[in-house]
């Protein structure tokens, strides 16, 4: 059996290389493609080496990079004529999901603030518990997935080269993985990099990473990130008796 | 009546309804002794009345509410035995995004902006009653069509939709 993680917190296509774009520091009007489309690459690998579903839309996007790519290495055409940009469908759609990603987190910052905002409870009113909610709502807090993917690519990184083949994750127990985690994260919580001993094999890297996933699906732990490229905590979540 | 009865009147009904309170029903609650411009300056002066207090008077969803405050959420949570209210994911703010500034907006069109098939968050909006189906487009196939709820604005504690921001004016890149 192998083990597939099914998460929905992508935020998509889009977003990973307005991530790209950002911690490469460059315009996304002016977007260095080659480099870009390179990166993307990576990060599709690094969810293939964790046998993540990689939605269709994100190889869609990678066919799209590549084409823009092969496009801009085209001599331009010599009657003068201005030909337009490669690139420019793909800036102008960035730039719109840009702008809806920044109202998304204007409702956030106004979700967080209404939260703390309490009014009388509707007769026989549930309160609303967390843990019933479906899988959409998994959160991350502040840390991202890809600043997750990240952090276990150094891990990875550490051991040996990302290598293209398949990983079989079935040898690995995952309930044996979740307990493991548990365990390692305490009642106090831990840095990220210290789930993963020096000499760790490598398949046992990646059966950690996924238990980590797991764990902030089944909302057992959360991860917090000091500043953009800090250190990433994970914190145990503890389940208050009602 | 004068000021202050109106006043009482309003505090008594905002402190027993569970819904926020229009001002349209004060008016017709004491019709006949008192019109909406008393009314609505009994409501503008408890608003001030109450800047002191631990409780507010909020505007909420169209209407008036009393309300906590937020610095005494931590206790209020604690008192409920509640860690923290369900909160949306980032994928469905971004849906919500969408639907807030283009509604009415078809499923398409939501994921032509985020690049991603979004049928399950929209039927996870549509269960937490944050959007509804407003009506259909007249093209071919006659998609449906979605717009934002009074749960809505009540989820963002906001009084209407005015109150957002314009498009691109909230950057955070």
């Amino acid at each position: 059996m192998t083990y597939k993680v099914r998460l929905e917190i992508f935020e998509g296509p889009l977003d990973l290389l307005l991530h790209l774009i950002r911690e490469n520091r460059v315009d996304v009007c002016d977007i260095p493609v080659a480099t870009i489309t390179d990166q993307y690459l990576k990060y599709l690998d690094l969810m293939k080496v964790l046998n993540i579903d990689v939605a269709g839309e994100y190889l869609v996007m990678a066919a799209t990079l590549t084409q823009i790519k092969s496009r801009m290495l085209l001599p331009r055409s010599e009657d003068g004529h201005d030909e337009e940009d490669p690139r420019k469908e793909l800036v102008d759609q960035l730039l719109e999901y840009q702008r809806y990603k920044g109202a998304a987190e204007d409702l956030r910052n106004r979700e967080e603030e209404h939260e703390e905002v309490f009014r009388r409870a509707l007769t026989g009113e549930s309160i609303e518990v967390a843990d019933n909610t479906p899988p959409e709502d998994v959160s991350l807090g502040q840390v991202s997935l890809f600043d997750l993917l990240k952090a276990f690519e150094q891990v990875l990184g550490q051991i040996g080269d990302v290598g293209r083949h398949e990983v079989e994750v079935d040898e690995m127990e995952l309930a044996e993985r979740l307990t493991f985690v548990m365990k390692r994260v305490g009642s106090k919580g831990t840095e990220f990099t210290q789930m993963f001993d020096e000499g760790t094999r490598r398949i046992e890297v990646v059966a950690t990473f996924l238990a980590i996933l797991e764990l902030i699906r089944q909302r057992q732990i959360r991860v917090q990130q000091n500043g953009i490229h800090g250190a990433i905590f994970i914190y145990p979540i503890m389940m208050e008796r009602g | 009546m004068n000021q202050d009865q109106i006043k009482a009147v309003i505090e008594t009904v905002l402190f027993v309804s569970e819904e926020p309170v229009k001002v349209k029903d004060l008016v017709e609650l004491m019709s006949g002794q008192a019109n909406s411009d008393a009314v609505e300056s009994a409501l503008a002066d408890l608003e001030v009345d109450y800047k002191g207090r631990n409780l507010q008077v909020r505007q909420a969803a169209g209407g008036y509410r009393l309300a906590t405050r937020p610095e005494h959420g931590w206790w209020v949570k604690r008192y409920l035995k509640r860690t923290t209210r369900s909160k949306l994911s980032p994928a469905a703010l971004e849906v919500l995004a969408v639907v807030v500034y283009r509604q009415p907006v078809t499923r398409a069109e939501i994921e032509e902006v985020r690049g991603l098939d979004c049928s399950g968050v929209l039927h996870t909006l549509m269960e937490k009653d944050l959007i509804r189906i407003v009506g259909r487009r007249k093209v071919v196939g006659r998609p449906l069509a979605y717009g934002t709820t009074t749960r809505f604005l009540e989820h963002f504690g906001l009084n209407s939709l005015q109150e957002l921001p314009k498009l691109g004016e909230v950057s955070n890149a």
